[in-house]
C-alpha cells in the first residue's frame, strides 16, 4: 500500500483518489451565463468573418456568438449543430488556437481572441442540457445506408442522411460508438461521459441503428456485400494501425502504443486501478504523444519525458498543447530519435540520438544519450489498416474525389481513412456531412 | 494648476461638482458623506409641504439599461420627493450647513402651484442658512399626477409664475430645474428667466420604460405585475442633455442665464463638455448611484489635468466656450469636403466599415483580396459611419480635401470659400447671387 510517483516500476494508485479526481476534472470549466455574455460581447460580428472561414465546418461563429450575447444559446446550438452536429465535442477538442481563435481579428489585434471554442460549448451544452434535438427527420425515402465507423466522420454521416430521411445502419468495430471521441481523446476534455452523451443524443433524430461489435472483413461484413445490400455505403473506418518505432529492443515489457494507453484510460471505471510507470517516456510530437504525455503525469507518473526526432516547430501538437504539456510538468526533448530500448524483459532504458535538419532532411548527429524509462509510449502516427479490397489509395489512405467519393461506385469515405484533410475531429464531422449530402444528391 | 473653485450664482463652492437632488442627498448621513468625499455641493433631496410625508412604492424603484458586462448606460427610477418629515430635513439641513461653510447646499421643492403652499415653506428653508433653492419642475412621475413636478415645467406660464413666488418670498438664489419632456426646451427656460429666476438646472429626467419583463408582460420596474412610466437618466441621456442646455446658452432671449448641468454626467470629461456648452456648474446622480461617491476624485483630477492642458485658469474661463461653434444646419460649410481614410497598418481586417458602408449607406468601400478595405473617393460622402462602427480607434478618419483638389464624388473642384445652405443653388429661399 502507499504507492506515491517515487515507487519505482509500472503500479496503480500512485495518488490518491481526491488528486486524481481533480486532475482529470474538466480542463477549462464551463461558462457561467455571465460570463458567456461578456465573452460574446467581444465578437465584432465581422463582415464574412475570418473564424468562420477557418472552422472546416463552416459554422457561422458571428452569428452563434450574437445569438449568446441577445440571451438565446439555444438559437446559437442550433446554428452550430446546423454545421456541424458535434459541435459539442468539437468544442471541446477542436485546436481552436490553430483554426477559429488564431484568425479572430482580435486575436491579430490584441493577441486575445473571442473565446469561441468556449463559447460553443456554452451554446451546445445550454441546449443538451434541455434533453433537446433541435432537427426533425424527413419523411422516410425508402433507401438505405451503410455506414462503416462510428467515429466522428461515420456518425455526422449518419445524421445528416437520417436527417434526410434515408435509413442508416452504423456498424463499429469496437464496443461502443463514439470513435476517437470515445477511445482517443484525453479524459479531461471530455468529462462526465460526454462522447456517450452525445452520441445518445444524436441518435435521436431516428433512423439509424448502431450495431457495435461489428468489425469490417468480419463475420460476413465485407464492403462488397454492404454494397450489394444497401444503396450506398460510406467508410469511417479510422487509422486502426499504429507505426512502429523501428528501434532495437522494441518487442520488450512495458513498451505500448500510446492510443492504447488513452484508451484504457477512457475506458477506466476507476483511475487509481491503472498502472503507471514512475519514469515514463513517451515518443511522438501530435495530439496522441500529448494527451498521452499528460495523462501520465497526472495519473501520478515522477517524470514523464516527451521526445520528438524534429524541432517544436515541426509538432504536429498545436502550441498551446505544447504549453499546457509543460505547464503540468511534462519534459519535452526536441530532435532525438529512439535507437534501442534496453531491458532484461521490460524496458529500463532507452537510447536516443540527437539529429539535426541537414540539407537531405533528419540526419542523426551521432550523438547519444539515455533516458531511465520503466514505461514506453508510442505515439508516432497512425496508418490505415484493413482497408478493403478494391479501393484506390492514395499515400496510405483512401483515395477520394469530391465530397469523398472513393474509386468504387457508390461508396464514399471520410474522416482519418479518407486522403487529404487534416486528422482532426472537425475535419471529419465536415467529410462525413458533406458525403451525406453528396450521397443524398445522388439517390435523389 | 487650474483653480476649480465655483462661483455659481455667488455660490461658492470648492469644485463645480454637484450632487443632484436624488437619492444621494436624502439626508444628513449622505451629504456629510458626500462632503467629506469631496462634493462641491448638494442639492439636498426634493422637500415637499408640511404634513404628512410621502409614500413611495415598497418594490423596486429603479429600472436600467444595460451595455456590455452590464455596464449601466441608461437608469429610470419612480421614487418620489422625500419621504422624511420636512423639519426633519431642514434641522440636518441647517446642520450641514453650518458644519461646511465652504460647500454649496441647496434645497430642492416641489410643492402644489399655490402661493400660500410657496409662502409657507420658503421662509423655513431660508432659516437652514442653504445657499439657495432650486425649484423641481421636472420629475415626470408620480408628482406630476397630482400637478407638479413636470405637470409644472410644461407649462411656461406656470413656471413663470411660481418663479415669481419664490423671488417674492426667498431672498437668496432661485434655480429652476427643467423638464426635458416637452417639444422646445427654449420656452420654459425663458420662462423662468421671465419669472426673475436667477438660473436654470437641466435636464431633470426623461419620460421611460427601461424594458419589458418578456414572462409577465410588465414594464420595468414593475410592481406587482404593473409597472409605470419612469424618469430616465444616466450616460444614455447626455447627447439629450447637452443639445437642451446649449439651446438655452445660444438662444438670445435665454443667452447669460446662467445654467446649471445635468444628464448623465459620470466623467471629467461629461461635466466639461457640459462647461464649455454653456453651464456654470454640473449636477451628478446616476454616477454617483453606481459607483459611490468615490467618482468625485476622478472628476476634479480630469478636470484640472485638462484645464492645465488647455491653459485655461479657472472654470469661468471654460464656460460657454463652445457655445459659439454650435449652430443651425443651414450655416455649415458646405464647402467642406472630406474623405475617409483607412490607416492599413491599424486596420485589424474586421470588415464592418464595409458591411455597414456596402448594407446601409454609399457603397464607398471595397473589400479587397486579403480582406483589404479601401475607400472609394468617387462614391464617399464622408457620412462618417465607417468611422463609428469602426472598433479601433483612430483606424479610419476624415481627412479634408485641400482647396484646388478634385472630389471624385462630384467631378467638382474643392472651393476655397466657406459657403452654406443659404445661398447653394439648390436652395430655392437662396438669396440671389451677386
Amino acid at each position: 500500500m502507499g504507492n506515491s510517483p517515487f515507487t519505482p516500476g509500472v503500479v496503480s494508485a500512485r495518488l490518491p483518489a481526491e488528486a486524481l479526481a481533480e486532475n482529470f476534472g474538466d480542463l477549462h470549466a464551463p461558462y457561467t451565463a455571465h460570463e458567456a455574455h461578456v465573452a460574446a460581447d467581444r465578437c465584432y460580428f465581422c463582415y464574412d468573418a475570418p473564424c468562420m472561414e477557418a472552422c472546416p465546418t463552416t459554422i457561422d461563429i458571428p452569428l452563434f456568438i450574437r445569438q449568446i450575447a441577445t440571451g438565446t444559446p439555444e438559437a446559437a446550438a442550433k446554428t452550430i449543430f446546423d454545421q456541424n452536429i458535434l459541435g459539442g465535442m468539437c468544442a471541446r477538442v477542436c485546436p481552436v488556437e490553430q483554426l477559429c481563435e488564431e484568425v479572430c481579428v482580435r486575436e491579430v489585434a490584441e493577441g486575445k481572441p473571442v473565446e469561441i471554442g468556449r463559447l460553443q460549448r456554452y451554446a451546445t451544452d445550454t441546449l443538451m442540457a434541455k434533453n433537446a434535438h433541435p432537427f426533425e427527420r424527413a419523411a422516410p425515402t425508402g433507401k438505405r445506408i451503410a455506414v462503416v465507423g462510428a467515429g466522428p466522420a461515420g456518425l455526422a454521416c449518419a445524421h445528416r442522411l437520417a436527417m434526410k430521411g434515408h435509413s442508416v445502419t452504423v456498424f463499429d468495430a469496437r464496443p461502443k460508438a463514439g470513435g476517437l471521441n470515445e477511445y482517443g481523446i484525453a479524459s479531461y476534455k471530455t468529462v462526465d461521459d460526454f462522447a456517450q452523451k452525445e452520441v445518445d443524443w444524436l441518435l435521436r433524430i431516428g433512423g439509424i441503428e448502431v450495431q457495435t461489435g461489428r468489425a469490417l472483413g468480419e463475420g460476413g461484413l465485407t464492403l462488397d456485400a454492404l454494397a450489394a445490400d444497401h444503396d450506398a455505403v460510406f467508410l469511417g473506418i479510422g487509422l486502426g494501425g499504429v507505426n512502429a518505432l523501428g528501434a532495437e529492443g522494441e518487442e520488450t515489457g512495458n513498451v505500448a502504443d500510446a492510443v492504447d494507453f488513452i484508451e484504457d484510460l477512457r475506458q477506466a471505471r476507476d483511475l487509481a486501478t491503472l498502472p503507471v510507470g514512475r519514469d515514463v517516456v513517451v515518443i511522438g510530437g501530435g495530439m496522441t504523444a500529448i494527451d498521452a504525455a499528460v495523462q501520465s503525469k497526472l495519473l501520478g507518473a515522477q517524470n514523464v519525458t516527451l521526445v520528438y526526432r524534429r524541432g517544436r516547430d515541426r509538432m504536429s501538437a498545436s502550441e498551446y498543447e505544447q504549453d499546457l504539456a509543460a505547464s503540468k510538468g511534462v519534459h519535452i526533448v526536441h530532435h532525438a530519435m529512439p535507437v534501442r530500448v534496453i531491458g532484461n524483459g521490460a524496458v529500463r532504458e532507452v537510447e536516443f540520438e540527437y539529429t539535426s535538419d541537414g540539407p537531405n532532411g533528419l540526419e542523426p548527429t551521432g550523438e547519444t544519450f539515455r533516458l531511465r524509462a520503466d514505461q514506453l509510449l508510442r505515439a508516432i502516427g497512425q496508418r490505415l489498416e484493413g482497408a478493403p479490397d478494391g479501393l484506390t489509395l492514395e499515400g496510405g489512405k483512401i483515395a477520394v474525389s469530391g465530397a469523398g467519393r472513393t474509386s468504387m461506385p457508390n461508396v464514399w469515405a471520410g474522416g482519418d481513412c479518407a486522403a487529404g484533410g487534416d486528422d482532426l475531429t472537425v475535419t471529419a464531422v465536415a467529410e462525413g456531412r458533406d458525403a451525406a449530402e453528396d450521397i443524398h444528391a445522388q439517390l435523389s | 494648476m487650474a483653480d476649480l473653485t465655483s462661483d455659481f450664482l455667488g455660490i461658492r463652492s470648492p469644485n463645480p461638482f454637484w450632487l443632484a437632488s436624488a437619492p444621494p442627498t436624502d439626508k444628513e448621513y449622505n451629504v456629510r458623506r458626500a462632503f467629506e468625499a469631496g462634493w462641491g455641493g448638494v442639492v439636498w433631496k426634493t422637500l415637499g409641504s408640511e404634513g404628512p410625508p410621502i409614500v413611495n412604492v415598497n418594490g423596486p424603484r429603479y429600472g436600467v439599461l444595460y451595455g456590455a458586462d452590464r455596464q449601466l448606460l441608461g437608469l429610470n427610477n419612480i421614487e418620489l420627493i422625500t419621504d422624511r418629515p420636512l423639519e426633519v430635513n431642514l434641522e440636518e439641513m441647517a446642520r450641514v450647513k453650518a458644519d461646511y461653510p465652504d460647500r454649496a447646499l441647496i434645497a430642492s421643492i416641489m410643492v402644489p402651484c399655490e402661493e400660500e403652499a410657496w409662502k409657507a415653506i420658503l421662509p423655513r428653508v431660508e432659516e437652514t442658512g442653504a445657499d439657495g433653492i432650486e425649484l423641481n419642475f421636472g420629475c415626470p412621475h408620480g408628482m406630476s399626477e397630482r400637478g407638479m413636478g413636470s405637470a409644472v415645467g410644461q407649462v411656461p406660464e406656470y413656471i413663470e409664475m411660481v418663479t415669481r413666488w419664490c423671488k417674492k418670498y426667498y431672498s437668496r438664489p432661485v434655480i429652476v430645474k427643467l423638464t426635458p419632456n416637452i417639444t422646445d426646451i427654449r420656452k420654459p427656460a425663458a420662462a423662468a428667466k421671465n419669472g426673475g429666476a436667477d438660473a436654470v438646472s437641466l435636464i431633470n429626467t426623461i419620460n421611460s420604460i427601461t424594458a419589458v419583463d418578456l414572462d409577465d408582460l410588465a414594464p420595468e420596474p414593475k410592481i406587482d405585475g404593473k409597472g409605470s412610466h419612469g424618469g430616465y437618466c444616466g450616460p444614455a441621456v447626455k447627447p439629450i442633455a447637452l443639445s437642451m442646455v446649449s439651446e438655452i446658452a445660444r438662444d438670445p432671449e435665454t443667452a447669460g442665464l446662467p445654467i446649471s448641468g445635468i444628464g448623465g454626467v459620470t466623467t471629467w470629461r461629461d461635466a466639461a463638455e457640459f462647461l464649455v456648452l454653456g453651464a456654470g456648474n454640473v449636477q451628478v446622480c446616476t454616477a454617483a448611484m453606481t459607483y459611490g461617491f468615490k467618482i468625485v476624485e476622478e472628476m476634479i483630477s480630469g478636470l484640472s489635468q485638462w484645464m492645465d492642458e488647455k491653459g485655461y485658469a479657472s472654470v469661468d474661463e471654460v464656460v460657454g466656450c463652445a457655445v459659439p461653434n454650435v449652430t443651425d444646419w443651414k450655416h455649415l460649410n458646405l464647402n467642406y469636403i472630406t474623405k475617409a481614410r483607412i490607416d492599413q497598418d491599424l486596420c485589424i481586417k474586421c470588415g464592418r466599415c464595409f458591411a455597414a458602408c456596402e448594407d446601409t449607406s454609399h457603397q464607398a468601400i471595397a473589400m479587397n483580396p486579403g480582406r483589404v478595405f479601401e475607400v472609394k473617393d468617387d462614391e464617399c460622402v464622408a457620412c462618417n459611419l465607417c468611422v463609428n462602427v469602426c472598433p479601433v480607434e483612430d483606424c479610419i478618419t476624415m481627412v479634408r480635401l485641400e482647396a484646388g483638389e478634385i472630389d471624385e464624388r462630384t467631378g467638382k473642384v474643392v472651393e476655397p470659400d466657406y459657403a452654406n445652405w443659404t445661398t447653394h443653388p439648390n436652395n430655392p429661399a437662396a438669396t440671389a447671387a451677386e
